[in-house]
């Protein structure tokens, strides 16, 4: 007997095919995990299972019963609570008031935070003060004080530290050891391989397999998800330089002025006297656990935020952007973390691209059209975005988003590239592409540099990382030393010889 | 929102593709919805069968038709402008009250009051970031109450429409061509429809409506469009009001005081998103026909300014609904 | 923090991490309320034998944009707006004034309990229709606001009509023991017993939450067009009361009496530190700007000033306190 046995389930959005047949079971007492590319229908089947959306076609049975969820209370009701990608306290209310919205007790809450070691969160704090990584282990804590027999997490990890996401796992496997089952979504295969019993891969919204992780192992995930059309991936997208360990791809002559220097740089209490170089043609990363002054030293480089001290030089010159306008003047141009702040959903792709284009009084006129048209049929061809849904960017996947997010740089010309996690929450595929165009760009003599949460990352496109904590660069190494183990040590800020202990 | 699914079916069901249809190109429901007004007119009234009261409805549509083009691009941005009617009316008042100076002279201190409130808007909304309601309503009350002072503190007598403005506003080319809209109408509409597709500030207008926040780390400076955007707007307000003022020979301060709602209505019912991001000036432009065309319907049917009202409201609501139902969002609804 | 208020006694009690939330909370409403102080002041020096009968004077003046102010939060709570609430003010008025011209004062109570009622219905309906038609807000209010004045005036098409029940009257009018204004009591109690009961049900928390973010709503259980559809429903019950204070008030019915109550309760919601997207506020702030709105009228009228060079400086007030409210903003974002 399956404690949830999804058959043959579709939905559609207007035109669009979310779902066309997804089946899963998953059993009593069991870690589940629903993997897939971009666009695979994972979130849609979340929505499904409750009660945001309703199938067009299929049932879901839960205890070998059908059940219909005409709304998110009655799926709660058959024992069912969700952890949503997107937060779902409302930011105006304390915390006490969301749990009354919400029916639910706030003792049971306080007991599930006390077991991750969140037991001094003040319940009458109003939810918008709280940063985002707390707000997730809320969510988490309310959908357990539920008691639900199937809990659904979609996503979690994907915004929290590492400290906080190992706590998740506790509580999966407590979760699953008091005999209930969690179904697990998730971009990072790795948790899934250690995590997870069994794993139901989705593509073009249909289940694709069922497999033991431990058994198969993470590369024939990977392979179920990505399908045939992994070999029509172009030459370069799956380069063997961007699949094996970065030995340094670019040969730097130090004697060259770099193309950014950054000379101790203070912004708030959050990054302290930061000093590094990115020399043209280096990708240099940035490491760090949440929080750690990553998001303020970006958003300072980038004009989004006054810096308190330091200096900044593009090319020997002094800058100091105060709006991102002179940020992008001075050849420095961001890809945020969220594509919600850089894309125009309702938009093609083609005015997303040419975005950049109009950003002067002087362009306020008539506008070149065969330039223009020029400029962005290069941007979609070396991006290789998919434009079968380009009339709106709304309705590309999250991987065109992004990219859609870097073709208008390509277009509008920059120096130097600052990303800031662009790969998170994108399928394999595309992480691909973007790897291979960076190293591409670098060739070409652009600087970059980038954040990235995913630490193997780091090793695949980057000549040298920057360890940063508590707002200091406590370490800087080649990417051939960067390996997960030793970032990981110098990201919790521990010594060299500890991290060798 | 859904960053989900970019799949596409290859034959959607037959509803759904008109649905498509309609949402590509709106204007050909507008285009039928004012084609069978205009009919139902004309068998209403036999005097509506001519192409010389075809000439008079657009001539009449003009002024709408102006002030909901600066409506259009501020709703655009994701505004709205409430100060329309009490700008139009400033302006035409100040113009007919200087109408002894020129009719060059008049016309041109009426823009400057519509340029100096759109500038007041445009700090208000695009550097202070106060909502484009509230500023546009104390701006529009700030307006009305100077206007009515300024009108009883003129002691020379009743203001007089320049003459070249009445000729503006009443004359034709021919017999059928309106001057207001053969030099203003006309022109303006060409402007509005090209460069929100085809100039750099139309292009940022309809981007910082959808997403301001991309459109700053893009470089561009929302400020300085908001700027543009309403003083445009108010711009725009001024030039109607003076047309008005052509239109009726005569000025009041409460001249254009039923074209505030009117316009928001045009803009609307041509598919202009309020939220921003979505839509273009020449739906806006069969909004203003249609209102202009159901205006006469109403009056030829001799209805009572109480009957006119309702279904006003009725029908304004009435093509709302199928135009949002229609278009399955295309007003913005996130609903 | 704490320690020092405990060792000051009475604020004990409540611990100054609550304290602090409270005030950052409603410091916009606490702000309104010296404004309005202030205010009071001011008059006091330019009229100075201010006495109960300016208090009762306030009253008559400001009760009716009070009422339709917080009609007008309850929707923007949502973050909907009601461009109505003039034309229905008129509608009540003329409505009102037509039934309670012959009426005794039991028979006015009922009348005017069947007019809140009945235009509480109209708000429903109102919500339904955006519900329903997925329309905007704005645009909905638009169109039935011209709907509204289209019936006003055929119930009325010339002002007339009357309150003959003085009991009735002096529900706004009138001084308990010949200090304490009626309509002041008459708000309070509609505070109290409408207001707070609402505010501290579920069905409050929902107000907030889809005002605050329609998305985390739906997925935390929010019903979203019953909620949406119980707001416009008590903002109507509120706007009623609104119409019915300004038939008291200048006891005859108007067509076009109540034009202006739109734009000034809008106002007042937002000068009572209401977010206009929002999720944000209350109603105890429009109610206190909708009095400070009412004093100005006064003072400058005591000052001599033209009445339309009033409506310019309240115009210009609203204005400089929006351009201060977005300075305030932009401070804190940097």
């Amino acid at each position: 007997m399956s404690l949830l046995a999804v058959r043959d389930v579709a939905k559609h959005f207007g035109a669009v095919v979310a779902l066309r047949s997804a089946n899963l079971t998953v059993e009593v007492g069991e870690i589940h995990a629903l993997v897939g590319a971009n666009g695979a229908g994972k979130s849609t089947l979340v929505k499904l299972l409750t009660g945001v959306f309703r199938p067009d076609r299929g049932t879901i049975e839960v205890n070998d019963q059908v059940r219909h969820f005409p709304s998110p209370a009655s799926a709660q009701q058959a024992g069912i609570a969700a952890v949503f990608q997107d937060p779902t306290l409302i930011p105006d209310l304390t915390i006490a008031e969301n749990l009354r919205l919400t029916n639910v007790a706030a003792p049971a809450v306080r007991r599930c935070l006390q077991n991750m070691d969140l037991s001094t969160i003040d319940f009458g704090e109003i939810v918008g003060d709280l940063p985002l990584p707390l707000l997730r282990m809320l969510d988490l804590a309310r959908a357990l004080a539920r008691d639900p027999q199937l809990l659904i997490l979609d996503e979690i990890t994907a915004a929290l530290p590492s400290d906080l996401a190992e706590r998740v796992f506790l509580v999966m496997r407590d979760w699953r050891k008091q005999g209930r089952s969690v179904l697990f979504i998730s971009h990072r295969l790795k948790e899934v391989g250690v995590y997870c019993d069994r794993a139901t891969v989705l593509r073009d919204g249909s289940d694709v397999g069922t497999m033991v992780p431990e058994e198969s192992g993470e590369a024939a995930l990977v392979e179920l998800m990505l399908g045939p059309a992994a070999q029509d991936l172009p030459a370069e997208a799956s380069v063997s330089g961007t699949t094996e360990i970065n030995t340094g791809h670019t040969v730097i002559d130090t004697a060259e002025v770099p193309l950014v220097q950054v000379h101790e740089l203070q912004v708030g209490n959050e990054v302290n006297g930061v000093s590094f170089d990115v020399r043209p043609g280096e990708i240099v990363g940035v490491a760090a656990l949440e929080g750690q002054g990553q998001d303020a030293l970006f958003a300072a480089l980038a004009g989004r935020r006054k810096r308190d001290g330091g200096d900044v030089y593009v090319k020997g010159s002094p800058v100091s952007p105060s709006t991102p306008y002179d940020a992008i003047r001075a050849g420095m141009v961001l890809v945020p973390a969220d594509r919600v702040e850089a894309l125009l959903p309702q938009r093609s792709v083609h005015e997303n691209i040419s975005l950049p284009l109009y950003n002067r009084i002087a362009e306020w006129g008539a506008i070149r059209i065969a330039r223009e048209n020029r400029l962005v049929r290069e941007a979609v061809q070396r991006l290789q975005i998919d434009v079968r849904a380009q009339r709106q960017v709304r309705r590309l996947s999250g991987g065109n988003q992004q990219k859609v997010t870097v073709a208008r740089w390509l277009a509008a010309g920059f120096q130097v590239l600052l990303l800031f996690d662009p790969t998170r929450g994108i399928d394999i595929g595309t992480k691909r592409q973007i790897h291979a165009l960076l190293r591409q760009l670098a060739a070409e003599g652009i600087g970059v540099l980038m954040f990235t949460s995913e630490l193997p990352e780091v090793q695949l496109v980057c000549d040298r990382v920057l360890v940063l904590y508590e707002g200091k660069v406590v370490r800087e190494l080649p990417a051939v030393a960067a390996d997960e183990a030793a970032l990981l040590h110098a990201a919790h800020g521990l010594t060299e010889a500890e991290g060798v202990a | 929102m859904s960053t989900s699914a970019p799949a596409i079916e290859q034959l959607p069901p037959r509803l759904q593709q008109l649905q498509r249809r309609f949402t590509d190109q709106p204007l050909y429901a507008l285009t039928a919805i004012l084609v069978i007004l205009f009919v139902i007119l004309a068998s209403v009234s036999p005097g509506y069968r001519s192409l010389h009261s075809v000439s008079s409805t657009v001539q009449l549509a003009a002024i709408l038709g102006i002030i909901a083009a600066g409506q259009t691009i501020v709703l655009l941005t994701a505004g709205v402008d409430l100060s329309v009617a009490s700008v139009a009316s400033a302006a035409a008042y100040v113009m007919a009250q200087n109408g002894g100076h020129g009719a060059v002279w008049a016309v041109l201190i009426g823009l400057a009051i519509g340029l100096v409130a759109g500038l007041v808007n445009g700090i208000g909304v695009g550097i202070f970031g106060v909502q484009p309601l509230i500023m546009t309503l104390g701006v529009g009350s700030i307006v009305e109450g100077m206007l009515v002072v300024y009108s009883q503190a003129q002691s020379n007598g009743a203001p007089l429409v320049p003459g070249p403005v009445h000729q503006l506003g009443t004359g034709t080319l021919g017999t059928y061509i309106p001057l207001d809209v053969l030099f203003v109408w006309l022109p303006i509409s060409a402007i509005l429809i090209l460069g929100l597709k085809y100039s750099g500030l139309g292009r940022a207008i309809i981007a910082v409506g959808d997403n301001p926040v991309a459109c700053r780390l893009a470089g561009v400076r929302t400020w300085q469009v908001l700027l543009a955007t309403y003083a445009i707007s108010s711009i725009l307000s001024a030039t109607a009001g003076m047309i008005l003022g052509g239109y009726e020979n005569a000025v009041d301060p409460q001249l254009a005081t039923t074209y505030l709602l009117l316009s928001v209505a045009a803009a609307v019912i041509g598919g202009t998103s309020v939220f921003g991001g979505l839509g273009g000036y020449a739906g806006t432009i069969f909004g203003a026909l249609i209102l202009t065309v159901l205006d006469a319907l109403l009056t030829v049917m001799n209805a009572s300014q109480a009957t006119r009202l309702m279904l006003y409201g009725a029908i304004i609501l009435l093509l709302a609904w199928i135009y949002a139902r229609l278009a399955g969002g295309g007003l913005g609804s996130t609903g | 923090m704490s320690s020092v208020a405990a060792a000051t006694g009475a604020t004990s009690f409540i611990p100054a991490s609550t304290r602090r939330r409270f005030l950052r909370r409603n410091t916009w409403t606490l702000a309104i309320y010296g404004v309005f102080l202030a205010l009071l002041l001011v008059e006091k020096i330019v009229h100075s034998s201010l006495g109960a009968f300016d208090f009762e004077n306030l009253v008559i003046y400001s009760l009716p944009l009070a009422f339709a102010a917080m009609g007008q939060a309850t929707v923007v709570l949502i973050g909907g707006i009601d461009l109505s609430i003039g034309p229905m003010m008129a509608l009540v008025n003329v409505v009102a004034a037509t039934w309670l011209a012959t009426a005794s004062f039991q028979q006015s109570i009922l009348y005017a309990l069947v007019i809140i009622v009945g235009v509480a219905a109209l708000g429903a309906l109102t919500g339904l229709v955006i519900t329903v038609s997925r329309v905007p807000d704005i645009i909905v209010t638009l169109a039935t606001g011209f709907i509204w004045s289209g019936v006003a005036l055929r119930v009325l098409p010339s002002p007339g009509g009357g309150v003959q029940s003085v009991d009735f009257s002096n529900l706004v009018n009138g001084e308990l023991w010949g200090v304490i204004p009626e309509g002041a009591l008459v708000l309070a109690v509609i505070i109290l017993v409408v207001w707070l009961p609402f505010y501290r049900s579920k069905m409050g928390l929902s107000v907030y939450a889809l005002g605050s973010n329609r998305t985390a709503a739906f997925l935390s259980g929010v019903n979203v067009a019953r909620t949406r559809i119980a707001a416009y429903a008590l903002g109507g019950a509120f706007v009623a009361m609104a119409g019915l204070a300004l038939t008291a008030a200048t006891s005859t019915g108007d067509p076009n009496s109540a034009a202006n109550y739109t734009l000034n309760s809008v106002a007042s919601v937002v000068l009572g530190g209401v977010s206009l997207a929002g999720g944000r506020g209350g109603l105890l702030g429009p109610v206190a700007a909708a009095f400070v709105l009412g004093l100005i009228g006064i003072i400058l009228g005591f000052m001599q000033v033209d009445p339309n060079w009033a409506l310019v400086i309240q115009g210009v007030i609203v204005v400089l306190v929006m351009l201060f409210a977005g300075v305030l903003t932009l401070r804190r974002q940097q």
